[in-house]
Protein backbone atom coordinates (compact mmCIF):
# COMPACT_ATOMS: atom_id res chain seq x y z
CA UNK A 1 0.00 0.00 0.00
CA UNK A 2 1.49 3.46 -0.77
CA UNK A 3 1.20 6.99 -0.45
CA UNK A 4 2.29 10.66 -2.24
CA UNK A 5 3.68 12.69 -0.58
CA UNK A 6 4.21 16.41 -2.19
CA UNK A 7 6.00 19.43 -1.21
CA UNK A 8 5.77 22.74 -2.09
CA UNK A 9 8.04 25.69 -0.54
CA UNK A 10 11.02 27.89 -0.33
CA UNK A 11 13.86 26.39 -0.33
CA UNK A 12 15.93 25.82 2.45
CA UNK A 13 18.11 23.41 4.08
CA UNK A 14 16.95 20.44 5.62
CA UNK A 15 13.59 20.22 4.27
CA UNK A 16 14.03 16.73 2.86
CA UNK A 17 15.99 15.86 6.55
CA UNK A 18 13.19 16.89 8.28
CA UNK A 19 9.89 14.57 6.36
CA UNK A 20 12.53 12.12 6.14
CA UNK A 21 13.12 11.65 9.54
CA UNK A 22 9.27 12.04 9.87
CA UNK A 23 8.56 9.41 7.48
CA UNK A 24 10.66 7.39 9.96
CA UNK A 25 9.01 8.08 13.09
CA UNK A 26 5.95 6.53 11.65
CA UNK A 27 7.22 3.45 10.26
CA UNK A 28 6.83 5.02 6.53
CA UNK A 29 9.74 4.00 4.06
CA UNK A 30 10.47 6.16 1.09
CA UNK A 31 10.07 4.27 -2.16
CA UNK A 32 10.74 6.68 -4.74
CA UNK A 33 11.50 10.41 -4.55
CA UNK A 34 11.45 13.42 -7.51
CA UNK A 35 12.61 16.84 -6.51
CA UNK A 36 13.79 19.71 -7.79
CA UNK A 37 14.06 23.28 -7.41
CA UNK A 38 12.46 25.83 -9.85
CA UNK A 39 13.75 29.68 -9.19
CA UNK A 40 13.67 30.07 -5.50
CA UNK A 41 10.76 26.94 -4.90
CA UNK A 42 11.93 23.57 -3.59
CA UNK A 43 9.53 21.08 -5.44
CA UNK A 44 8.95 17.41 -4.31
CA UNK A 45 7.01 14.21 -4.91
CA UNK A 46 7.75 11.16 -2.67
CA UNK A 47 5.83 7.82 -3.35
CA UNK A 48 6.13 6.00 0.32
CA UNK A 49 5.04 2.56 1.32
CA UNK A 50 2.69 2.67 4.40
CA UNK A 51 1.80 -1.43 5.14
CA UNK A 52 3.98 -0.90 8.02
CA UNK A 53 2.12 2.51 9.10
CA UNK A 54 2.62 2.62 13.04
CA UNK A 55 -0.88 5.15 13.19
CA UNK A 56 -3.92 5.52 11.67
CA UNK A 57 -3.43 7.24 7.80
CA UNK A 58 -5.27 10.31 9.29
CA UNK A 59 -3.17 11.19 12.11
CA UNK A 60 0.42 10.72 9.88
CA UNK A 61 -1.89 13.16 7.34
CA UNK A 62 -2.52 15.68 10.51
CA UNK A 63 1.23 15.37 11.39
CA UNK A 64 2.56 15.59 8.08
CA UNK A 65 0.28 18.86 7.36
CA UNK A 66 1.38 20.45 11.03
CA UNK A 67 5.58 19.49 10.00
CA UNK A 68 4.96 21.78 6.59
CA UNK A 69 3.02 24.63 8.53
CA UNK A 70 5.38 24.83 11.23
CA UNK A 71 7.98 25.59 7.98
CA UNK A 72 6.16 27.11 5.73
CA UNK A 73 6.42 23.99 3.65
CA UNK A 74 3.35 23.56 1.87
CA UNK A 75 2.77 19.26 2.32
CA UNK A 76 -0.34 16.71 1.48
CA UNK A 77 -0.49 13.01 1.88
CA UNK A 78 -2.69 11.24 -0.22
CA UNK A 79 -3.50 7.69 -0.80
CA UNK A 80 -2.44 5.69 -3.84
CA UNK A 81 -6.23 4.91 -4.81
CA UNK A 82 -6.99 8.35 -5.72
CA UNK A 83 -4.17 8.98 -8.57
CA UNK A 84 -5.15 4.63 -9.48
CA UNK A 85 -8.65 5.33 -10.21
CA UNK A 86 -7.86 8.70 -12.05
CA UNK A 87 -5.24 7.53 -14.32
CA UNK A 88 -5.78 3.82 -14.76
CA UNK A 89 -8.58 2.28 -17.03
CA UNK B 1 1.87 2.51 -11.94
CA UNK B 2 2.07 6.18 -10.23
CA UNK B 3 4.11 9.07 -12.68
CA UNK B 4 4.90 12.59 -12.02
CA UNK B 5 2.74 13.98 -14.52
CA UNK B 6 -0.69 12.10 -13.17
CA UNK B 7 0.22 13.02 -9.68
CA UNK B 8 0.62 16.98 -10.20
CA UNK B 9 -2.30 17.00 -12.69
CA UNK B 10 -4.51 15.78 -9.32
CA UNK B 11 -2.79 17.98 -7.19
CA UNK B 12 -3.45 20.75 -9.32
CA UNK B 13 -7.21 19.61 -10.00
CA UNK B 14 -8.28 19.63 -6.12
CA UNK B 15 -5.43 22.38 -5.02
CA UNK B 16 -5.93 24.82 -7.40
CA UNK B 17 -8.95 24.19 -9.52
CA UNK B 18 -11.54 23.29 -6.82
CA UNK B 19 -12.50 19.62 -7.32
CA UNK B 20 -14.29 18.20 -4.49
CA UNK B 21 -16.89 15.55 -4.15
CA UNK B 22 -19.94 17.87 -3.52
CA UNK B 23 -22.02 15.32 -1.32
CA UNK B 24 -22.15 12.12 0.02
CA UNK B 25 -25.55 11.31 0.58
CA UNK B 26 -27.07 8.11 2.44
CA UNK B 27 -30.53 7.36 1.26
CA UNK B 28 -32.51 5.83 4.11
CA UNK B 29 -35.83 3.94 3.82
CA UNK B 30 -38.78 4.92 6.47
CA UNK B 31 -41.12 2.13 5.49
CA UNK B 32 -40.70 0.49 8.65
CA UNK B 33 -41.22 3.77 11.04
CA UNK B 34 -45.21 3.62 9.52
CA UNK B 35 -47.07 4.30 12.67
CA UNK B 36 -50.71 5.83 12.75
CA UNK B 37 -50.39 7.79 15.99
CA UNK B 38 -47.75 11.00 14.61
CA UNK B 39 -45.36 11.29 17.65
CA UNK B 40 -44.91 7.13 17.51
CA UNK B 41 -43.75 7.95 14.06
CA UNK B 42 -41.82 10.89 14.62
CA UNK B 43 -40.06 9.07 17.44
CA UNK B 44 -39.32 5.82 15.21
CA UNK B 45 -37.94 8.40 12.34
CA UNK B 46 -35.68 9.86 14.20
CA UNK B 47 -34.54 7.00 15.82
CA UNK B 48 -33.85 5.24 11.89
CA UNK B 49 -32.18 8.16 10.74
CA UNK B 50 -29.59 8.85 13.97
CA UNK B 51 -29.06 5.17 13.99
CA UNK B 52 -28.07 4.56 10.44
CA UNK B 53 -26.55 7.98 9.42
CA UNK B 54 -24.36 7.80 12.61
CA UNK B 55 -21.65 6.97 10.90
CA UNK B 56 -21.74 9.64 8.00
CA UNK B 57 -19.31 12.31 8.85
CA UNK B 58 -17.23 9.98 10.69
CA UNK B 59 -16.47 8.42 7.44
CA UNK B 60 -16.43 11.22 5.00
CA UNK B 61 -14.07 13.19 8.03
CA UNK B 62 -12.23 9.89 7.13
CA UNK B 63 -12.15 9.56 3.37
CA UNK B 64 -11.40 13.13 3.18
CA UNK B 65 -8.36 12.83 4.64
CA UNK B 66 -7.05 9.37 3.43
CA UNK B 67 -7.22 10.75 -0.17
CA UNK B 68 -6.61 14.38 0.38
CA UNK B 69 -9.84 15.64 -1.66
CA UNK B 70 -12.43 17.81 0.02
CA UNK B 71 -15.46 16.10 0.71
CA UNK B 72 -18.50 19.42 1.01
CA UNK B 73 -21.18 18.04 2.30
CA UNK B 74 -23.03 15.07 4.10
CA UNK B 75 -26.36 14.32 4.07
CA UNK B 76 -29.45 12.37 4.01
CA UNK B 77 -32.58 11.12 2.28
CA UNK B 78 -35.01 9.96 3.19
CA UNK B 79 -38.26 8.21 2.09
CA UNK B 80 -41.10 10.57 1.04
CA UNK B 81 -42.85 12.04 3.96
CA UNK B 82 -46.01 11.85 1.88
CA UNK B 83 -45.86 8.10 1.95
CA UNK B 84 -45.94 8.20 6.02
CA UNK B 85 -49.78 8.92 5.37
CA UNK B 86 -51.11 6.65 8.46
CA UNK B 87 -49.20 9.01 10.55
CA UNK B 88 -50.36 12.00 8.66
CA UNK B 89 -54.05 13.82 10.11
CA UNK B 90 -53.08 17.07 9.58
CA UNK B 91 -50.39 20.19 8.69
CA UNK B 92 -49.67 20.14 12.25
CA UNK B 93 -48.65 16.55 12.19
CA UNK B 94 -46.70 16.71 8.75
CA UNK B 95 -44.55 20.32 10.64
CA UNK B 96 -43.91 17.97 13.35
CA UNK B 97 -42.42 15.02 11.01
CA UNK B 98 -40.17 17.94 9.22
CA UNK B 99 -39.25 19.26 12.76
CA UNK B 100 -38.06 15.70 13.79
CA UNK B 101 -36.03 15.32 10.25
CA UNK B 102 -34.25 18.79 11.50
CA UNK B 103 -33.03 17.53 14.70
CA UNK B 104 -31.67 14.34 13.20
CA UNK B 105 -29.93 16.48 10.96
CA UNK B 106 -28.61 18.53 14.10
CA UNK B 107 -28.13 15.32 15.77
CA UNK B 108 -25.94 14.14 12.58
CA UNK B 109 -23.59 16.90 12.03
CA UNK B 110 -25.35 17.06 7.95
CA UNK B 111 -26.08 19.78 6.29
CA UNK B 112 -29.39 18.99 4.75
CA UNK B 113 -31.57 16.37 5.03
CA UNK B 114 -34.04 15.82 2.07
CA UNK B 115 -37.64 14.00 1.80
CA UNK B 116 -40.13 16.55 2.72
CA UNK B 117 -41.64 15.40 -0.90
CA UNK B 118 -44.61 14.20 -2.16
CA UNK B 119 -45.03 12.39 -6.02
CA UNK B 120 -48.73 14.04 -7.08
CA UNK B 121 -47.81 14.06 -11.13
CA UNK B 122 -51.18 11.89 -11.57
CA UNK B 123 -53.00 13.43 -8.41
CA UNK B 124 -53.24 13.59 -4.76
CA UNK B 125 -52.79 11.10 -1.94
CA UNK B 126 -54.46 13.06 1.10
CA UNK B 127 -51.13 12.76 3.07
CA UNK B 128 -49.79 14.40 -0.22
CA UNK B 129 -52.19 17.39 0.20
CA UNK B 130 -51.51 17.89 3.72
CA UNK B 131 -47.90 17.72 3.02
CA UNK B 132 -47.70 20.42 0.75
CA UNK B 133 -50.21 22.63 2.54
CA UNK B 134 -47.25 22.02 5.20
CA UNK B 135 -44.71 23.27 3.27
CA UNK B 136 -44.09 27.03 3.73
CA UNK B 137 -44.42 26.67 7.55
CA UNK B 138 -42.50 23.14 7.59
CA UNK B 139 -39.71 25.28 5.55
CA UNK B 140 -40.07 28.52 7.94
CA UNK B 141 -39.79 26.17 10.82
CA UNK B 142 -36.50 24.18 10.45
CA UNK B 143 -33.07 24.60 8.94
CA UNK B 144 -32.02 21.68 7.11
CA UNK B 145 -35.10 20.35 6.02
CA UNK B 146 -35.60 20.25 1.85
CA UNK B 147 -38.51 19.87 0.36
CA UNK B 148 -40.21 18.61 -3.36
CA UNK B 149 -43.18 17.94 -4.95
CA UNK B 150 -43.10 15.96 -8.72
CA UNK B 151 -45.79 17.34 -10.59
CA UNK B 152 -45.59 16.11 -14.18
CA UNK B 153 -44.16 13.05 -15.68
CA UNK B 154 -43.88 11.85 -19.26
CA UNK B 155 -45.95 8.77 -18.71
CA UNK B 156 -48.80 10.72 -17.00
CA UNK B 157 -48.81 14.25 -18.06
CA UNK B 158 -48.67 17.55 -16.52
CA UNK B 159 -50.57 17.91 -13.40
CA UNK B 160 -51.73 21.25 -13.63
CA UNK B 161 -53.95 21.66 -9.75
CA UNK B 162 -50.43 20.92 -8.48
CA UNK B 163 -48.92 23.44 -10.73
CA UNK B 164 -51.13 26.05 -9.83
CA UNK B 165 -50.82 25.37 -6.02
CA UNK B 166 -47.27 25.05 -6.35
CA UNK B 167 -47.41 28.49 -7.39
CA UNK B 168 -49.18 29.68 -4.03
CA UNK B 169 -46.89 27.40 -1.95
CA UNK B 170 -43.66 28.95 -3.51
CA UNK B 171 -45.04 32.95 -2.84
CA UNK B 172 -46.21 31.54 1.32
CA UNK B 173 -43.03 30.55 1.85
CA UNK B 174 -40.69 33.24 0.60
CA UNK B 175 -43.17 35.13 2.79
CA UNK B 176 -43.00 33.41 6.19
CA UNK B 177 -39.79 33.01 5.67
CA UNK B 178 -39.09 36.74 4.76
CA UNK B 179 -36.90 38.21 7.31
CA UNK B 180 -33.61 35.71 5.99
CA UNK B 181 -33.75 36.09 2.61
CA UNK B 182 -37.00 34.39 1.70
CA UNK B 183 -34.75 31.51 2.00
CA UNK B 184 -37.58 28.76 2.46
CA UNK B 185 -37.80 28.77 -1.50
CA UNK B 186 -33.81 27.81 -1.34
CA UNK B 187 -34.98 24.50 -0.12
CA UNK B 188 -37.96 24.19 -2.30
CA UNK B 189 -38.15 22.02 -5.95
CA UNK B 190 -41.27 21.62 -7.82
CA UNK B 191 -39.75 18.70 -10.56
CA UNK B 192 -41.61 16.73 -13.61
CA UNK B 193 -39.72 13.14 -14.01
CA UNK B 194 -37.99 13.45 -10.62
CA UNK B 195 -35.27 10.91 -9.97
CA UNK B 196 -35.62 8.76 -7.45
CA UNK B 197 -31.45 8.62 -6.63
CA UNK B 198 -30.43 11.75 -6.83
CA UNK B 199 -27.70 12.63 -3.81
CA UNK B 200 -28.03 16.23 -4.39
CA UNK B 201 -30.38 19.22 -2.15
CA UNK B 202 -32.60 20.47 -2.43
CA UNK B 203 -34.45 17.66 -4.36
CA UNK B 204 -33.19 14.68 -2.96
CA UNK B 205 -35.05 12.15 -1.56
CA UNK B 206 -34.80 8.56 -1.09
CA UNK B 207 -37.15 6.53 -3.79
CA UNK B 208 -39.44 3.89 -3.44
CA UNK B 209 -37.53 1.17 -5.22
CA UNK B 210 -34.47 1.50 -3.34
CA UNK B 211 -32.64 -0.47 -0.71
CA UNK B 212 -33.08 -0.01 2.96
CA UNK B 213 -30.38 2.08 2.59
CA UNK B 214 -27.90 3.45 -0.01
CA UNK B 215 -25.24 5.72 -0.55
CA UNK B 216 -25.41 8.15 -3.60
CA UNK B 217 -22.44 10.34 -4.21
CA UNK B 218 -22.21 13.76 -6.27
CA UNK B 219 -19.06 15.15 -7.46
CA UNK B 220 -18.44 18.44 -9.03
CA UNK B 221 -15.46 19.81 -10.75
CA UNK B 222 -16.45 22.72 -13.01
CA UNK B 223 -13.06 24.72 -12.45
CA UNK B 224 -11.60 21.74 -13.30
CA UNK B 225 -12.99 21.36 -17.47
CA UNK B 226 -12.73 24.72 -17.46
CA UNK B 227 -8.96 24.91 -17.14
CA UNK B 228 -8.38 21.88 -19.17
CA UNK B 229 -10.22 23.69 -21.92
CA UNK B 230 -8.04 26.66 -21.16
CA UNK B 231 -4.88 24.87 -21.51
CA UNK B 232 -6.12 22.88 -24.82
CA UNK B 233 -5.99 26.45 -26.35
CA UNK B 234 -7.19 27.32 -29.97
CA UNK B 235 -8.72 23.84 -31.34
CA UNK B 236 -12.06 22.93 -32.69
CA UNK B 237 -14.94 21.71 -30.97
CA UNK B 238 -14.18 18.38 -31.34
CA UNK B 239 -11.14 18.67 -29.71
CA UNK B 240 -13.03 20.70 -26.77
CA UNK B 241 -15.62 18.06 -26.68
CA UNK B 242 -13.21 15.55 -26.11
CA UNK B 243 -11.05 17.10 -23.14
CA UNK B 244 -14.62 17.83 -21.40
CA UNK B 245 -15.17 13.75 -21.64
CA UNK B 246 -11.45 13.30 -20.73
CA UNK B 247 -11.65 15.52 -17.70
CA UNK B 248 -15.24 14.04 -16.61
CA UNK B 249 -13.73 10.78 -16.93
CA UNK B 250 -11.34 11.67 -14.07
CA UNK B 251 -13.68 13.33 -11.89
CA UNK B 252 -16.07 10.25 -12.23
CA UNK B 253 -13.46 8.32 -11.48
CA UNK B 254 -12.68 9.85 -8.09
CA UNK B 255 -16.09 9.94 -7.25
CA UNK B 256 -16.73 6.23 -7.69
CA UNK B 257 -13.89 5.64 -5.46
CA UNK B 258 -15.27 7.46 -2.57
CA UNK B 259 -18.94 6.33 -3.15
CA UNK B 260 -17.56 2.91 -2.92
CA UNK B 261 -15.26 3.24 0.34
CA UNK B 262 -18.08 5.10 2.01
CA UNK B 263 -20.43 2.34 1.35
CA UNK B 264 -17.74 -0.53 2.48
CA UNK B 265 -16.94 1.29 5.72
CA UNK B 266 -20.34 2.28 6.44
CA UNK B 267 -22.27 -1.34 5.46
CA UNK B 268 -24.73 -0.09 2.71
CA UNK B 269 -24.85 -0.86 -0.68
CA UNK B 270 -23.38 1.34 -3.45
CA UNK B 271 -25.89 3.22 -5.01
CA UNK B 272 -24.86 5.53 -7.80
CA UNK B 273 -22.53 8.34 -9.08
CA UNK B 274 -24.20 11.49 -10.23
CA UNK B 275 -22.10 13.08 -13.11
CA UNK B 276 -23.20 16.33 -12.43
CA UNK B 277 -20.86 19.28 -13.17
CA UNK B 278 -22.20 21.58 -9.82
CA UNK B 279 -20.73 24.74 -9.01
CA UNK B 280 -20.03 27.08 -6.65
CA UNK B 281 -20.06 30.80 -5.62
CA UNK B 282 -16.38 30.75 -5.37
CA UNK B 283 -14.23 32.18 -8.33
CA UNK B 284 -12.87 29.13 -10.54
CA UNK B 285 -15.99 26.99 -9.95
CA UNK B 286 -18.59 27.86 -12.42
CA UNK B 287 -20.46 26.24 -15.48
CA UNK B 288 -20.83 30.00 -16.94
CA UNK B 289 -17.01 29.88 -17.16
CA UNK B 290 -16.82 26.94 -18.79
CA UNK B 291 -19.62 28.36 -21.37
CA UNK B 292 -17.34 31.57 -21.84
CA UNK B 293 -13.92 29.55 -21.88
CA UNK B 294 -15.62 27.96 -24.82
CA UNK B 295 -15.82 31.14 -26.60
CA UNK B 296 -18.77 32.97 -25.63
CA UNK B 297 -18.02 36.95 -24.41
CA UNK B 298 -20.60 36.27 -21.52
CA UNK B 299 -23.11 33.10 -20.78
CA UNK B 300 -26.78 33.91 -22.03
CA UNK B 301 -24.82 34.75 -25.33
CA UNK B 302 -26.65 33.63 -28.42
CA UNK B 303 -25.05 30.15 -28.94
CA UNK B 304 -24.59 29.60 -24.84
CA UNK B 305 -27.77 26.27 -25.54
CA UNK B 306 -25.31 25.24 -28.21
CA UNK B 307 -22.08 24.80 -25.82
CA UNK B 308 -24.15 23.99 -22.76
CA UNK B 309 -25.65 20.86 -24.88
CA UNK B 310 -22.22 19.95 -25.46
CA UNK B 311 -20.97 20.77 -22.64
CA UNK B 312 -23.83 18.23 -20.99
CA UNK B 313 -23.10 14.97 -23.05
CA UNK B 314 -19.54 15.24 -23.28
CA UNK B 315 -19.53 15.00 -19.27
CA UNK B 316 -21.90 12.29 -19.34
CA UNK B 317 -20.06 10.55 -22.37
CA UNK B 318 -16.89 10.88 -20.31
CA UNK B 319 -18.56 10.05 -16.47
CA UNK B 320 -20.43 6.78 -18.09
CA UNK B 321 -17.49 5.00 -18.63
CA UNK B 322 -15.96 6.00 -15.12
CA UNK B 323 -18.53 4.83 -13.18
CA UNK B 324 -20.24 1.16 -12.73
CA UNK B 325 -23.82 2.96 -11.91
CA UNK B 326 -24.91 6.43 -12.60
CA UNK B 327 -27.46 8.23 -11.77
CA UNK B 328 -29.30 11.21 -9.82
CA UNK B 329 -29.92 14.41 -11.97
CA UNK B 330 -26.51 13.57 -13.97
CA UNK B 331 -25.72 16.94 -16.23
CA UNK B 332 -24.21 20.32 -16.11
CA UNK B 333 -26.48 22.61 -13.13
CA UNK B 334 -27.39 26.11 -14.02
CA UNK B 335 -28.37 27.73 -10.66
CA UNK B 336 -27.75 30.88 -11.00
CA UNK B 337 -26.97 32.26 -7.16
CA UNK B 338 -24.74 29.19 -6.80
CA UNK B 339 -21.97 30.05 -9.81
CA UNK B 340 -20.11 33.01 -10.10
CA UNK B 341 -20.59 33.13 -13.48
CA UNK B 342 -24.00 32.81 -14.13
CA UNK B 343 -24.72 36.10 -11.21
CA UNK B 344 -22.20 38.29 -13.47
CA UNK B 345 -24.11 37.44 -16.41
CA UNK B 346 -27.55 37.83 -15.38
CA UNK B 347 -26.37 41.01 -13.10
CA UNK B 348 -25.39 42.75 -16.67
CA UNK B 349 -28.16 41.66 -18.38
CA UNK B 350 -26.86 39.11 -20.77
CA UNK B 351 -28.48 36.04 -19.45
CA UNK B 352 -32.51 35.74 -19.00
CA UNK B 353 -35.42 33.68 -17.67
CA UNK B 354 -36.02 33.10 -20.97
CA UNK B 355 -32.43 32.10 -22.11
CA UNK B 356 -32.15 29.77 -18.75
CA UNK B 357 -35.34 27.68 -19.77
CA UNK B 358 -34.02 27.52 -23.04
CA UNK B 359 -31.06 26.39 -21.70
CA UNK B 360 -32.89 24.40 -19.31
CA UNK B 361 -33.66 22.08 -22.34
CA UNK B 362 -30.47 20.31 -22.87
CA UNK B 363 -28.98 20.55 -19.80
CA UNK B 364 -29.80 19.05 -16.09
CA UNK B 365 -32.45 20.19 -13.82
CA UNK B 366 -33.69 23.54 -14.78
CA UNK B 367 -34.67 27.11 -13.51
CA UNK B 368 -32.59 26.75 -10.60
CA UNK B 369 -32.02 29.29 -7.62
CA UNK B 370 -32.99 32.00 -9.31
CA UNK B 371 -34.75 35.09 -7.51
CA UNK B 372 -37.40 37.06 -8.81
CA UNK B 373 -39.31 40.03 -7.77
CA UNK B 374 -40.93 39.78 -4.40
CA UNK B 375 -44.81 41.00 -6.07
CA UNK B 376 -44.37 38.78 -9.12
CA UNK B 377 -48.17 36.83 -9.01
CA UNK B 378 -48.30 33.20 -7.83
CA UNK B 379 -49.84 32.41 -11.03
CA UNK B 380 -46.99 33.43 -13.08
CA UNK B 381 -44.78 31.43 -10.82
CA UNK B 382 -47.27 28.38 -11.60
CA UNK B 383 -46.93 29.69 -15.31
CA UNK B 384 -43.23 29.39 -15.33
CA UNK B 385 -43.43 25.90 -13.48
CA UNK B 386 -45.98 24.79 -16.02
CA UNK B 387 -43.57 25.87 -18.78
CA UNK B 388 -40.64 24.08 -17.41
CA UNK B 389 -42.04 21.16 -16.86
CA UNK B 390 -43.21 21.00 -20.33
CA UNK B 391 -39.74 20.68 -21.36
CA UNK B 392 -39.34 18.01 -19.57
CA UNK B 393 -42.11 16.00 -19.91
CA UNK B 394 -42.01 16.18 -23.61
CA UNK B 395 -38.24 15.66 -24.17
CA UNK B 396 -38.22 12.90 -21.43
CA UNK B 397 -36.42 14.38 -19.24
CA UNK B 398 -36.19 15.51 -14.93
CA UNK B 399 -36.42 19.78 -15.27
CA UNK B 400 -37.12 21.41 -12.01
CA UNK B 401 -37.99 24.51 -10.70
CA UNK B 402 -36.31 26.31 -7.66
CA UNK B 403 -37.51 30.30 -7.82
CA UNK B 404 -37.12 32.64 -5.35
CA UNK B 405 -39.58 35.51 -4.73
CA UNK B 406 -37.73 38.37 -3.25
CA UNK B 407 -40.03 39.78 -0.64
CA UNK B 408 -39.65 43.02 -0.53
CA UNK B 409 -37.05 42.95 -3.16
CA UNK B 410 -37.36 43.84 -7.44
CA UNK B 411 -35.41 43.77 -10.79
CA UNK B 412 -31.83 45.27 -9.41
CA UNK B 413 -31.91 44.42 -5.88
CA UNK B 414 -29.99 41.08 -4.86
CA UNK B 415 -31.17 38.69 -2.57
CA UNK B 416 -27.89 36.97 -0.34
CA UNK B 417 -27.94 33.73 1.10
CA UNK B 418 -24.29 33.15 1.96
CA UNK B 419 -22.23 29.72 1.63
CA UNK B 420 -22.48 27.61 -0.83
CA UNK B 421 -26.53 29.16 -2.04
CA UNK B 422 -24.79 32.17 -2.60
CA UNK B 423 -25.95 35.71 -3.91
CA UNK B 424 -28.71 35.96 -6.44
CA UNK B 425 -29.48 39.02 -8.56
CA UNK B 426 -33.59 39.60 -8.79
CA UNK B 427 -34.16 38.72 -12.61
CA UNK B 428 -36.92 40.25 -14.81
CA UNK B 429 -40.16 38.20 -14.90
CA UNK B 430 -42.99 38.36 -18.09
CA UNK B 431 -45.98 39.58 -16.15
CA UNK B 432 -48.28 39.21 -18.63
CA UNK B 433 -51.03 37.12 -16.88
CA UNK B 434 -51.52 33.27 -17.74
CA UNK B 435 -53.87 33.49 -14.77
CA UNK B 436 -56.75 31.88 -16.82
CA UNK B 437 -54.44 29.22 -18.22
CA UNK B 438 -53.15 28.30 -14.34
CA UNK B 439 -56.82 28.31 -12.95
CA UNK B 440 -58.03 25.81 -15.60
CA UNK B 441 -57.15 23.18 -13.85
CA UNK B 442 -56.66 19.64 -14.82
CA UNK B 443 -54.06 17.44 -16.13
CA UNK B 444 -51.89 18.16 -19.47
CA UNK B 445 -52.53 14.62 -21.12
CA UNK B 446 -48.93 12.41 -21.66
CA UNK B 447 -47.10 13.56 -24.99
CA UNK B 448 -47.25 10.94 -27.51
CA UNK B 449 -43.95 8.81 -27.53
CA UNK B 450 -43.73 9.09 -31.17
CA UNK B 451 -43.89 11.29 -34.79
CA UNK B 452 -41.06 12.88 -32.86
CA UNK B 453 -40.53 16.37 -34.71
Amino acid sequence: MKAVITVVGCDSIGIIAGISAECARYGVNISEITQSVLAEYFVMIMIVDIAHLTCDFSDFVDAMEKHGRERSLEIHVMHENIFNSMHEI
Amino acid sequence: MLNVGAIRETVNMIKEENLDIRTVTMGISLYDCQSDDTKRLADKIYDKITRSAGRLTEVTRTLEKRYGIPIINSRVSVTPISYMAGGLHSTDDCVLIAKTLDRAADALGINFIGGYSAMVQKGEINSAKLLIDSIPEALAGTGKVCSSVNVASTKAGINMDAVRRMGEVIKETSYLTRESASIGCAKLVVFANVPEDNPFMAGAFHGTGEAEHVINVGVSGPGVVAAAIRRAGECDLTAVAETIKKTAFKITRVGQLIATEAAEMLGVPFGIVDLSLAPTPAVGDSVAHILEEIGLERCGAHGTTAALAMLNDAVKKGGVMASSHVGGLSGAFIPVSEDAGMIDAAACGALTIEKLEAMTAVCSVGLDMIAIPGDTPAEVISGIIADEMAIGVVNSKTTAVRLIPAYGKTVGDELSFGGLLGTAPVMEVNTYSPSVFVKRGGRIPAPIQSLKN
